[in-house]
């Protein structure tokens, strides 16, 4: 009955060949999700690093009567037109500020318009032959150019894409994180040590949990419907701001926190509590002195993720309304503000060919921020480490 | 016993290398592998030292010896699962029927395929009893048709003295089955691909007492087919079952002995020690 | 304005009647303990014990006020709310500080107040989630009062019209056009779901496959936090990157083989929304696998399979009920996402079978109803709350099962790190 070597290693032939085929095809499902990463990055750096580039334009502006009333009659007609028309609409208000400058000439780098830095970048554009030939003119000159786009990360937005900025956006995240990080922290982290430290195992305590399992699954729109009936609805929160913006986050964000914490917090040794019941601590000190400093670190690193997770998220802030139209950096919690992503959603949605190169910008600087962020939960977590 | 035992090497002449020390008249010896020179490291600790023996076909031989002297490594280089372990490094010969198993060129799936193996603890695969035994003569090729495999299995079962329990449910899961019966299903699908020999790794220590018996039946059984290596640590059952016993320690087969003998007059101090339940 | 005064005068006064508590609390005990008689607690204790007693029960009171006033319409003048809550602060700094005996618990005191903050904070979660519950089952049921609840779900035509009208007072306007028929609405929902599935599932489980059971262990342990990255990027950015870069692709490359495809089709949305959720299969079904007891992986091996037929025939079996959970968990997290649709995808309710059509999902159509200028009571905006109350009953149970199947596979396997 039995078999020799050579009679088995002919039928294994195939079957080796087999093995090796799911080998080399799962190692290829994993290139290809590797592949999609790299793409999906290179193709946002090839769109959106051209948004820190602005082409300006040197240009003589002539202060005389006519630019009291209508900007472009400073510049020479020919120029006026490449020139972005934010800057034309600021000299009449220059003039009435500094009525000195009336007659006086001067020559400055301005902003050119959306179609010359298109022209310029090579990208598609609606500059007729006669423009084109100025433009180039103009390069030969050294009076055009592209130079970084310090407007970009100094204003806010506008209609115009050669004039629009993060600037206002940026403020509207951080504002917005503010409260999110103001809620949710101290709410998730008391959560967690009830949880773990406190609580009973009756049918409360697991109702609980499995809730905030569940809460950690629910689509965040739907944290979006909540903000929405409840906070502005009901409790009548102003909409669009970053405290109800804030506010919706901080419910998503709770069960992030919750769950991190109460890892940090079983990552403590029993042997710690132990020691501390023994020296008569009540059960309260126990956690306050000995566990929480202990679970820190985790806590902090569960809280970067948390955060880091709420800064993307858009889908919650725009039926709450943060997706106005935020041309100034606003200074409140209660008045109307936009963040990154609700931006990024905006100009995706604008019909200006510019814009895309805008919103790839904006999505690099999200994307740069959240890798820092989630760089440093990483080295926070490597620091502090410990094995028990 | 006597405290100032003479020296036992004096007992007879030394035994050729690799030949058990006294014959077992009674044993079948054609030779199933032969073992020279084998030595095995883990990263940089050397756990098996220069090991020589001969393992006889149709026999039951038993390696005891306390824990961490190699015995289930050594289990483990004749049909290569070491080789699951990245670090261990394998030098010496392992010899079956002609070939050197530890050449690269030696397929250790076909290898395996000849020499089965009963692990310590009973590892059904979360399939039914059905297929547990199935499964494996299936892909290799041993069954073609339904009523091939049908009797198969139930050779098998037989032979595992199994039928009797499982006969009305073998299409419920194998885990459902009690941890003696687990390890006799486990015997069963070993059996199942007709292998030259079987490896078992301790295959009692998981069970009561009860089971542990039937097993030991069976393997007096199975040695009609099978050539049976099992390492043990309890040597009751080593002289229960076993034809031939290698006692082993550090890393080094001290005595290689027809059973009887080994247990009733070891030739070296070290096993008798061992066996006397001086050490261990 | 006015109101913010009065909170702002409010805060003061509590403010220093809480420090005019903590010193006179620590003060007396300071006193008492000076006098040689033993104390329960510490002086710093007491003097807590007293902050406690003044601001506990006036910000409550305070709470409980502007609660009534919100929720049954109360009229309660806010200066004699918050002047109340003060007369109240007053009187428990008076209790708090005749507190402070040798003979009473202070610290116990606090740590039971502690723990009832703790629970009351524990409870914010579940509010949450009966908060979502109410507020999208209140409207929802606003929306069922003018639209049939039985044509929502069976009728295959979603036109909201002219609905606005109607809560604008011009019922016989607007009522004639509106139909609110949520089959298209899932139908395209379950496509695009159905392509990230095709795409995730495969790639996710293959590459789980591989970390798992090939990957030498530095590729592992630099792939999994790679492969993470891709469920770290915000939708938004995915969103982006399927309707500029993925739908012109996939239009192109249909041209290509002869099929005539929209610029919001359903595949560039399923697609990334697929790469999106790649990680989440592998991750989870990587330590699965990885929690699949070796001596099973040795059991086969040993009886002569190959390493390919083990992880087939052995190992993703007994994985099957994680894997499953994972994939369940990435279907719900599909059916809810939003970004994505609502930026690659299309706006028309269309039901149809061909992918290439666009087609519009239930998220859309909920952002799409609730950012227009449109009157909150329109059948249009509470249409949002119905859709969301679907989606809320679809992902829940999914994430339920989920949880059930993990919860089987890790008493199976007496794994506890899932």
């Amino acid at each position: 009955m039995s078999h020799t070597f050579d009679d088995i290693s002919a039928q294994l032939k195939r079957r080796h060949r087999r093995s090796a085929r799911l080998k080399w095809i799962s190692m290829g499902a994993l290139g290809l999700a590797g592949l999609f990463l790299v793409l999906f990055f290179a193709d946002m750096l090839v769109k959106g690093l051209p948004a820190f580039q602005q082409a300006q334009i040197q240009v003589e502006i002539d202060y005389n009567e006519d630019a009291q009333r209508m900007g472009r009659a400073a510049l020479d007609p020919d120029e006026s037109r490449l020139v972005s028309r934010t800057f034309e609409r600021l000299i009449p208000v220059e003039l009435r500020e500094n009525p000195e400058l009336l007659g006086t000439t001067e020559t400055r780098w301005v902003l050119a318009d959306s179609e010359v830095d298109q022209y310029l970048k090579g990208h598609r554009h609606k500059l007729s032959d006669d423009q084109q030939a100025t433009v180039d003119a103009l390069v030969e000159q050294g009076r055009a150019a592209l130079k970084f786009n310090t407007n970009f990360f100094t204003t806010g937005d506008s209609k115009m894409p050669e004039a629009s900025g993060i600037l206002s956006a940026v403020m509207g995240t951080v504002m917005t994180m503010l409260v999110t990080l103001a809620i949710s922290f101290p709410i998730g982290v008391m959560t967690a040590v009830y949880l773990e430290e406190f609580a009973p195992d009756n049918r409360l305590t697991q109702l609980i949990e499995i809730n905030i399992n569940n809460l950690a699954a629910i689509p965040s729109i739907l944290f979006g419907l909540l903000g929405l009936a409840i906070f502005i609805n009901f409790f009548g929160v102003p909409r669009s701001t970053p405290l109800v913006g804030g506010m919706t986050l901080a419910l998503m964000t709770l069960p992030v926190i919750i769950i991190a914490t109460r890892t940090a917090l079983r990552s403590v040794p029993d042997s710690i509590r132990h020691a501390a019941f023994g020296v008569g601590c009540s059960r309260w000190q126990v956690v306050r002195d000995h566990v929480l400093p202990l679970a820190m670190p985790g806590i902090m690193t569960g809280s970067i993720i948390g955060l880091a997770q709420a800064m993307g998220e858009t889908a919650p802030l725009i039926i709450v309304g943060m997706v106005a139209f935020i041309p100034d950096v606003g200074a409140s919690f209660t008045e109307a503000a936009t963040v990154l992503p609700a931006q990024i959603f905006t100009w995706a949605g604008e019909p200006e060919k510019a814009f895309v190169e805008k919103t790839a910008g904006g999505i690099l600087v999200l994307l740069a921020i959240l890798i820092f962020l989630n760089a440093s939960a990483v080295i926070l977590r490597k620091k502090f480490e410990r094995r028990w | 016993m006597n405290m100032q035992a003479a020296p036992r090497q004096t007992l007879g002449a030394a035994p050729e290398v690799g030949q058990p020390h006294t014959r077992n008249e009674a044993a079948c010896h054609d030779l199933s592998i032969r073992v020279r020179d084998l030595k095995l490291w883990y990263g940089e600790s050397q756990a098996l030292k220069g090991l020589n023996i001969d393992l006889f076909q149709k026999n039951v031989t038993a390696l005891i010896g306390p824990s961490g002297c190699g015995k289930s490594t050594f289990l483990r280089c004749l049909n290569r699962m070491n080789d699951l372990i990245p670090s261990v490094r394998v030098e010496g010969l392992v010899e079956m029927d002609g070939h050197d198993v530890n050449q690269t060129k030696m397929d250790e799936v076909a290898l395996r395929r000849r020499v089965g193996m009963v692990f310590q603890k009973p590892n059904p695969f979360p399939k039914s009893i059905y297929e547990n035994i199935a499964y494996a003569p299936r892909m290799h090729d041993l069954v073609s048709r339904k009523p091939e495999q049908d009797e198969l299995v139930e050779k098998a079962l037989r032979d595992a003295g199994l039928w009797e329990e499982v006969k009305d449910k073998l299409h419920q899961p194998g885990t459902s089955l009690s941890g003696g019966q687990q390890q006799r299903l486990c015997i069963a699908r070993a059996i199942a691909v007709q292998p030259d020999v079987i490896l078992m790794d301790e295959p009692t220590s998981a069970l009561d007492p009860i089971s542990t018996a039937t097993i030991e039946d069976l393997m007096d059984r199975l040695k009609e087919q099978f050539t049976i290596i099992t390492v043990t640590h309890n040597m009751q059952q080593a002289a229960r079952v076993a034809d031939y016993t290698a006692f082993f320690h550090l890393g080094e087969i001290i005595e290689y002995n027809d059973t009887k003998t080994m247990f009733a007059n070891p030739a070296t101090k070290k096993a008798e020690d061992y066996i006397t339940g001086r050490y261990g | 304005m006015q109101t913010n005064q009065l909170l702002a005068m409010f805060s003061g006064v509590l403010l220093l009647l809480g420090l005019i508590a903590f010193f006179l609390g620590r003060a007396k005990a300071a006193r008492v303990r000076a006098s040689g008689t033993a104390m329960y607690a510490q002086p710093d204790q007491y003097a807590w014990f007293a902050v406690l007693a003044t601001a506990g029960p006036a910000i409550t009171v305070g709470a409980i006020g502007a609660f009534l006033m919100l929720l049954l319409g109360a009229e309660i003048p806010t200066l004699y709310l918050l002047a109340g809550s003060l007369v109240i602060a007053a009187i428990g700094l008076l209790v708090g500080v005749s507190q402070v005996k040798p003979d009473f618990h202070a610290r116990q005191a606090i740590e039971r107040v502690i723990r009832w903050v703790l629970v009351a904070a524990a409870m914010i979660s579940i509010f949450t989630t009966f908060g979502i519950l109410f507020s999208i089952i209140f409207e929802a049921l606003r929306f069922f009062k003018m639209h049939s609840f039985w044509d929502f779900i069976t009728g295959t035509v979603w036109n909201p019209g002219a609905s606005f009208l109607a809560a604008a007072g011009r019922a016989e306007a607007g009522a004639t056009g509106a139909q609110f028929g949520s089959v298209p609405l899932f139908a395209g929902t379950f496509m695009i779901t159905a392509i990230a599935m095709l795409v995730a599932i495969p790639v996710g489980l293959l590459s789980a496959i591989y970390m798992a059971e090939f990957a030498p262990s530095r590729v592992r342990t630099l792939a999994k936090p790679t492969l993470e990255v891709l469920a770290g990027i915000p939708t938004v950015v995915y969103g982006f990157f399927a309707a500029i870069t993925v739908a012109p692709l996939i239009v192109d490359l249909a041209g290509f083989l002869g099929i005539d495809a929209a610029y919001n089709n359903a595949v560039a949305p399923g697609v990334v929304m697929g790469i999106m959720i790649i990680p989440f299969i592998s991750s989870l079904s990587d330590d699965v696998i990885n929690a699949v007891p070796d001596s099973m992986r040795q059991g086969s091996l040993a009886l002569g399979m190959t390493k390919g037929e083990t992880i087939r025939d052995v190992v993703i079996p007994a994985a099957l009920p994680g894997i499953i959970s994972a994939s369940l968990l990435a279907v719900s997290r599909a059916l809810g996402e939003t970004m994505i649709v609502v930026m690659a995808a299309g706006m028309r309710p269309n039901l149809t079978a061909n992918p290439f059509e666009d087609m519009t999902t239930v998220t859309v159509r909920i952002v799409a109803a609730l950012t227009g200028d449109l009157e909150f009571e329109s059948a249009e905006t509470l249409s949002a709350f119905a859709l969301g109350l679907v989606l809320f009953a679809v992902t829940l149970s999914l994430n339920l099962v989920s949880v059930l199947m993990i919860r089987r596979f890790r008493e199976k396997y007496r794994v506890n790190n899932l």
